[in-house]
């Protein structure tokens, strides 16, 4: 259980830094997850007051607030029409509307769970995250960065030509998933981002060129089987390495043949 | 900590911990509908309604309550009472602990959607966990109250 001596609404993301660089102090997004955890918090920062629960749509980009929810995701016309319904069908089978009203995209993109589906679809994307002292980093490489004491401010999607899918698999419909896959065509390139191995998502381009000449039934099986090899996956509670193997051939192939039409 | 919010359509000024849940806060204030259940924000027993979106009230600092609105099922009773009577006409009221949040959710549902299907009440309510009467009472109940209020 978790315990809170002092809780700030900071009123500038240069306070909410200054107090983030004590090591018993916290940022806190939706709560949902920081809550289950043990330990004695000595500050809570709260990002609430600092205008970041939008999402803002220009020619070029979206830009997400750290404190905007997973629901905002899902509900935001202009998001799901760039994605086809992506974004929406990543979060949609998150808990439940309660819970997706109160996570944020900080919190889950932060914390780069495993099991995330909201990393795993925006690593699918031309996506950055923005950084308050790191500035803008791309989402493939803060994936990859250790935990330090800035703060994410929006992550930036850019809009650039794109197709994405997006599909997991769940032992029950509100569970984590067993695994998580979008695959995208950004610009010329293909690829496929797979999460919940269970370890966090990452991204596998198609760097042999399997898919240039075209999707087809050959070429969709060719670019999941290349993609379920170089996946690592893991065993745990929810499903061994090999179904998990097994499941990224799969869903990754269903992936490719919807992205081409077929 | 002072905190300040409109609760059931009243002023309420509380002194809470930082680390004081809503749910424990509004069930000082007597709202004892919003119930906890697995305080692991999945099961939505203690659904209540913040600036008119549900949310867990067991995963909600009171302090961030601070400034808002927030409704319990005691403040929406009228809101409530057809779609409750219907409800219980199907038995899945049974124990009833879990009636209140399903009743806030179903509340936020409609607000949202006046005339779901039945695949958009369920993915509505996929948040709210029932121990003993299953789920096909809650949607057979809903559904017979939308059929009736269409009529």
């Amino acid at each position: 259980m978790i315990t809170i001596q002092n809780y700030v609404r900071a009123q500038s993301l240069e306070e909410a830094w200054s107090l983030n660089q004590k090591r018993q102090n916290r940022i806190l997004g939706g709560m949902l997850w920081l809550r289950l955890g043990k330990g004695s918090i000595h500050t809570a920062i709260d990002l609430c007051n600092l205008g970041l629960n939008g999402i803002e749509e220009n020619d070029t980009e979206f830009r997400i607030g750290a404190m905007v929810t997973l629901r905002d995701l899902e509900l935001h016309d202009g998001l799901n029409a760039y994605t086809r319904g992506a974004v929406r069908n990543a979060v949609k089978d998150i808990v439940g509307v309660q819970f997706r009203n109160m996570a944020t995209v900080g919190g889950s993109i932060w914390g780069r769970f495993g099991f995330s589906d909201v990393l795993t679809v925006f690593l699918g994307l031309d996506t950055y995250a923005e950084l308050y002292k790191g500035g803008m980093v791309p989402l493939e490489t803060f994936v990859s960065m250790k935990k330090d004491n800035d703060i994410l401010v929006r992550l930036i999607v850019k809009k650039a030509p794109a197709r994405i899918v997006y599909t997991a698999m769940r032992n029950q419909r509100t569970d984590f998933p067993v695994i998580a896959c979008a695959v995208s065509q950004l610009g010329g390139e293909y690829r496929a981002a797979i999460g919940a191995r269970p370890a966090r998502a990452m991204v596998i381009r198609d760097e042999q060129g399997l898919l240039s000449d075209g999707i087809t039934a050959e070429s969709a099986k060719a670019f999941a089987e290349y993609t379920a090899k170089k996946a690592p996956t893991e065993n745990n509670v929810r499903g061994s390495a090999a179904y998990r193997t097994h499941l990224i051939r799969v869903l990754t192939q269903r992936s490719v043949l919807e992205l081409g039409g077929i | 900590m002072e905190i300040k919010l409109i609760l059931n359509g009243r002023q309420v000024v509380g002194h809470v911990d930082a680390d004081t849940v809503l749910l424990d806060f509004l069930r000082e204030k007597g709202c004892l509908s919003v119930k906890r259940g697995c305080d692991t924000s999945n099961c939505g027993l203690c659904t209540v309604l913040m600036d008119g979106k549900p949310i867990l009230s067991c995963s909600t600092l009171a302090v961030r309550a601070d400034g808002h609105e927030v409704f319990t099922l005691e403040g929406l009773q009228g809101e409530a009472a057809d779609f409750i009577g219907f409800i219980a006409d199907q038995g899945a009221d049974q124990c009833g602990f879990c009636n209140p949040g399903f009743v806030m959710n179903t509340i936020a549902l409609l607000r949202e959607n006046p005339d779901p299907t039945d695949e958009e009440i369920r993915a509505f309510l996929a948040g709210n966990l029932c121990r003993c009467s299953g789920y096909d009472g809650q949607l057979r109940g809903i559904r017979n109250y939308l059929n009736s209020r269409g009529r």
